[in-house]
């Protein structure tokens, strides 16, 4: 028995030094220097193994993996995972001594292990089980007494260990310390006593500590959620793509019995690599989430009543009809699937005519500068030898698997990371040259880096970094975003448009955080555009002409962006405000202006799956279908675009975000032209786009596409944007930073049982150097306050923050850092004071 | 018990120093605490760890693989009378029996005063001067009956203070190396490779032999 798991998949070598090998008599053509075990397994030879990982370093542990290897010295026993392939080599994976060895190696790895496979959640999917059937001597001589460990114990707030079941592989052990570089468990003790443990009291508090259960080839690491939910043999599998952030992980969805049960990595080599963060990985149980919304709702006096579809729909067309095209918008939209997004799009500007509609809270990037920079793929960015520019925001906190492919590219394939980041973040430790900046200086810091005239200056830190952008030339890569929500976005568009000048050929990566807002923008959700980047304003005239006879109308002129909209609606200029799976009051970095603009707008109609703070508010909400439970295309930041499965039915009456759009343009008289499924709407956006041309519906169905499909477009004009000038602040006063938790207060995730309990407290975070003068320690309560509010909040003294300079987190449960921000300022000034 | 005191966080920095990378430096730190407290504590492997840049989880890992580390609170004192073959021949195994009842413990456990925590330990290398023990890693060769007692007597009353000392005390002259010793340490990126190796590297790859030149 051969056991494959989609995550674990011979690694994708391409060929380029072929040299021969003999293996069970059949010569393969393998690449100079790769381990014997991928060799044989691309070329169709399992070699059963445990402790060996595609995605790992090799260590030999587990012996399983013995053949006989014959160089020319005559055949000899040597693991196959740790040898690397030579010319002529001959090779026996099928020999009796390997046989007899392969019994004798399970007989010992089942010595201590014991028979609860009936019991076991990975009875069923075991790589013990399998091969203790397949290569196992078949009975056991062992008569003694089996090792006993209390049962499992909770390694961490989702993960449980049984000792008992552990055969020592090193693999969780390797993963913690190799993959995510989080070594909170080791081997303790020694000999027979040798297991896997943490530390006393110290969890494996790791982000990716799940992919850890994926990974373990027998049942000592299971996660909570999954515990005693299902058999293997019981589960129904789709793949599909996590949507929790924008890098856009390869999943599988288990399912069983119309309930999500499981999600789990799949070896997408250009992307995730197996791999997956916690949030993603355990975020199915939002799905589930007891105050999902199930039946629409309309408002009724000071409550919000149970209603029908119909009556729902009548009520929102009304408001709607009732208003003018430019007193409407539409904020959210990167929830969506890239269909929903395009009946969105068409619904906002060819129906109804509005174009005040953004995908983006506020927090993200301009639509012209993601359509403006020339795009770079991850494994651009994470090539090898590569010099990287990262000025975004923490990717371990926001992007955490792209986190682990910047990590694997510093420390395997000597990539080096230049980061400009305000404060200390996850990726400094890995970095070549880390340069913290004061709120609104990111421009003279470019400005000085990329012009070289610094060079030879006094700070040696920011020398090496100008010398090693330098060196990299045309290969240099820049991974761009929004470090600080406290600032607005110009600084960082600003240091874009300086770095593309200054250096030819560079290549960009837009870290842009939601699920799928790439391709929301790409299909027009964004103020001025229409599907595939087409701009309103732009000189585009064909094809904005085309748009109008395909939906029958566009927009005439540009309309608002988020805060724009937010902005009308607080000045009472908005009639209608469509909240499409957007949650202002939580997001929008301004908190201010968020909740006078929800506050202010006539009528809110809000499309979600939760009862967020800005959904109770609307007038009439409508329940949507969210992850595994629609057909669809997604986008990730790259620009991929991969397949979504649907696993279950959406809770209720939910219905997929397309749908609700289809039926209020038909309330509306209009028409989107989708008739029962959304592949429908796929097909329209890949005919009326050049972006997305090369991603039809039946390219996507390739299975050579099972990596998606990379979409391509020229850069579109984007001018050079002047750095924002900021005064210089006033003795007493410090800049804040407002950055996010992987775990917060967000909708989804403070859904999840097993991850709820993990958001962190709210701290102001300070340089011991700012707050020695103040004489405050840890722990000590102060009051922040800007010029727009204030708030009371927890010292944590950190020498990570430069001086000068305070964090927030952004979407905590507690002390809001909205009520400091105001969006058109281009940094935040506070004053902390005792008390 | 208890972190690193003021004065050891001031030694173990010393010792760090001594080493090209800061996690060389754990297993003497792991010694320094030992020596603090006579056991290994919890909160002294966190600090260590926080001092050499690594997790408690792998202080842990490194320590536990050495059974001399004391992970739990031992005696003062902490006698390991040898079983194996030698020494079981020459009356080991009554001499522990012997030592079980005068000092009214099973081995592996410690005596209320806590003074005395008692091993039966494998081969301690002194099969000439069977049968032997070992008093906090300090020898005692050819013990009899009386020879124990004796031993504990005096351990008791301080007269053997200065051939014993408590547990975790591994010499009493600390080693300290002078500043200009120390200096010379290269870090292991700067290393020069040695020509031997540089030499074989360049047959396969004239890239690789600048290591050798410089």
């Amino acid at each position: 028995m051969e056991q494959t798991p989609m995550s674990e998949k011979p690694l994708p070598t391409v060929v380029t030094e072929p040299v021969n090998i003999t293996v069970d008599g059949e010569e393969i053509t393998v690449q100079n220097g790769e381990l014997l075990i991928e060799a044989c397994h691309r070329n169709g030879t399992y070699i059963p193994r445990f402790c060996y990982h595609p995605r790992m370093n090799p260590v030999g542990m587990c012996r399983m993996c013995l053949v006989e290897i014959d160089t020319g010295r005559g055949p000899a026993l040597q693991p196959s995972c740790m040898i690397e392939v030579t010319p002529g080599m001959v090779v026996d994976t099928k020999s009796d001594l390997v046989s007899k060895v392969q019994d004798g190696v399970i007989e010992y790895l089942l010595a201590n292990h014991p028979l609860d496979c009936p019991v076991c959640d990975k009875g069923g999917e075991c790589p013990l089980q399998d091969q203790a059937y397949s290569h196992g001597p078949g009975e056991s001589r062992w008569v003694e007494e089996k090792r006993h460990y209390a049962k499992p114990i909770p390694i961490s707030e989702t993960v449980y260990l049984d000792r008992e079941r552990c055969i020592l592989c090193d693999r969780c052990t390797r993963f913690a310390k190799e993959v995510a570089g989080d070594p909170l468990i080791h081997f303790i003790d020694r000999g027979a006593n040798t297991q896997v443990n943490t530390f006393p009291d110290e969890p494996f508090a790791s982000y990716f500590s799940g992919n850890t259960v994926q990974i373990c080839p027998v049942g000592a690491l299971t996660a909570k959620p999954y515990r005693f939910k299902a058999r293997p043999w019981d589960l129904q599998t789709v793949e599909s793509t996590c949507t929790g952030c924008s890098v856009g992980c390869r999943i599988e969805i288990d399912s069983s019995r119309n309930h999500v049960l499981r999600y789990n990595g799949v070896d997408s080599d250009p992307v995730n690599w197996s791999w997956l963060c916690d949030k993603g990985r355990f975020g199915f149980e939002s799905l589930e989430a007891a105050d999902r919304l199930r039946e629409p709702l309309v408002r009724s006096g000071e409550t919000l009543e149970p209603a029908s579809w119909a009556a729902a729909l009548a009520t929102a067309a009304e408001a709607i009809n009732a208003a003018s095209p430019g007193s409407i918008g539409v904020i959210g939209g990167s929830r969506l699937t890239n269909e929903s997004a395009y009946a969105w799009a068409k619904l906002a500007k060819g129906v109804i005519g509005t174009d005040n509609v953004d995908a983006q809270l506020g927090d993200g990037l301009p639509a012209d500068v993601v359509f403006g920079l020339p795009q770079a793929t991850i494994d651009e960015v994470c090539k090898p030898g590569g010099t990287i520019l990262y000025l975004g925001p923490d990717p371990k906190e926001e992007l955490p698997v792209l986190y682990l492919r910047l990590k694997h590219a510093v420390d395997e394939d000597g990539a080096r990371i230049i980061e400009l980041a305000p404060a200390g973040t996850g990726l400094t430790r890995h970095s070549a040259v880390s340069l913290n900046y004061r709120p609104g200086e990111l421009g003279q810091l470019v400005d000085s880096l990329v012009s070289g005239s610094n060079s030879t200056g006094e700070n040696a830190a920011l020398s090496t970094a100008a010398k090693l952008i330098a060196a990299a030339g045309d290969s240099l890569t820049v991974v761009i975003g929004r470090a600080n929500l406290a600032e607005n976005a110009q600084s960082v568009v600003a240091a874009a448009t300086a770095i593309r000048d200054a250096v030819p050929g560079v290549k960009f990566l837009v870290a842009l955080r939601r699920g799928n807002v790439r391709g929301a923008l790409e299909a027009g959700l964004a103020p001025g555009y229409l599907p595939g980047r087409v701009s309103l304003t732009g000189g585009q005239d064909d094809q904005v002409a085309a748009f109008k006879s395909l939906w029958g109308n566009v927009p005439a002129k540009q309309g608002l962006d988020t805060k724009g909209i937010l902005w009308a609606a607080a000045e009472g200029k908005l009639d209608v405000l469509i909240l499409l799976g957007a949650d202002p009051l939580s997001d929008f970095p301004d908190r201010s202006l968020a909740r006078r603009g929800v506050a202010g707008a006539r009528t809110v109609i809000a499309i979600d799956r939760f009862p967020t703070a800005s959904v109770v508010q609307a007038d009439v909400v409508l329940p949507a279908a969210g992850h595994s439970e629609e057909q669809g295309t997604t986008t990730n930041l790259e620009g991929r675009v991969t397949v979504l499965n649907q696993k279950v039915t959406p809770p209720g009456t939910a219905r997929p975000d397309w749908m609700i759009a289809a039926e209020l343009a038909w309330k509306l008289g209009g028409d989107l032209g989708v008739d029962t499924e959304s592949s429908e709407l796929w097909a329209e956006l890949v005919a009326s786009t050049e972006t997305f041309a090369g991603a039809g519906v039946d390219a996507l169905a390739d299975t050579a596409n099972a990596d998606g499909i990379v979409i391509t477009a020229e850069p579109r004009p984007l001018a050079t944007v002047e750095a924002p000038h900021v005064s210089p602040t006033s003795a007493y006063s410090l800049r804040l930073v407002v950055n996010r938790k992987l775990y917060d207060a967000g909708a989804s995730i403070s859904r999840c049982d097993s991850s709820s309990a993990l958001a962190p407290a709210q701290a102001l975070r300070l340089s011991p150097a700012d707050a020695s003068p103040l004489g405050l320690k840890d722990l000590d309560r102060v009051s922040v306050t800007s010029p727009n509010g204030s708030l009371s909040a927890r010292v944590a003294l950190d020498s990570s923050v430069p001086k000068g300079t305070a964090v927030l987190v952004h979407n905590l449960a507690e002390a809001d850092p909205g009520a400091l921000v105001a969006s058109d300022d281009a940094v935040c000034e506070i004053r902390v004071e005792v008390g | 018990m208890s972190r690193l005191t003021p004065e050891n966080v001031e030694l173990a920095k010393q010792i760090i120093r001594r080493y090209p990378r800061p996690k060389s430096a754990l297993i003497p730190l792991c010694h320094l605490a030992q020596e603090q407290d006579g056991h290994l504590a919890d909160d002294a492997m966190v600090h260590i760890g926080e001092l050499v840049g690594v997790t408690s989880a792998e202080v842990l890992g490194t320590a536990s693989f050495y059974e001399m580390f004391k992970r739990h609170e031992v005696g003062k004192y902490c006698v390991n009378i040898c079983t194996n073959i030698s020494c079981q021949l020459m009356g080991g195994e009554e001499l522990l029996e012997h030592a079980e009842q005068t000092l009214g413990i099973r081995s592996g456990s410690t005596t209320n005063d806590g003074l005395f925590t008692l091993e039966d330990v494998e081969c301690i290398a002194a099969c000439t001067e069977a049968p032997a023990l070992q008093v906090n890693y300090r020898y005692f060769h050819r013990i009899s009956n009386d020879d124990f007692d004796q031993m504990i007597d005096e351990l008791r009353s301080g007269r053997l203070d200065d051939v014993v000392p408590p547990h975790g005390v591994l010499a009493k002259v600390r080693q300290d190396l002078a500043e200009e010793q120390i200096a010379n340490i290269t870090p292991p990126e700067t290393q020069v490779m040695p020509r031997w190796i540089a030499d074989e590297a360049a047959k396969n790859d004239p890239a690789a032999s600048e290591g050798g030149q410089a």
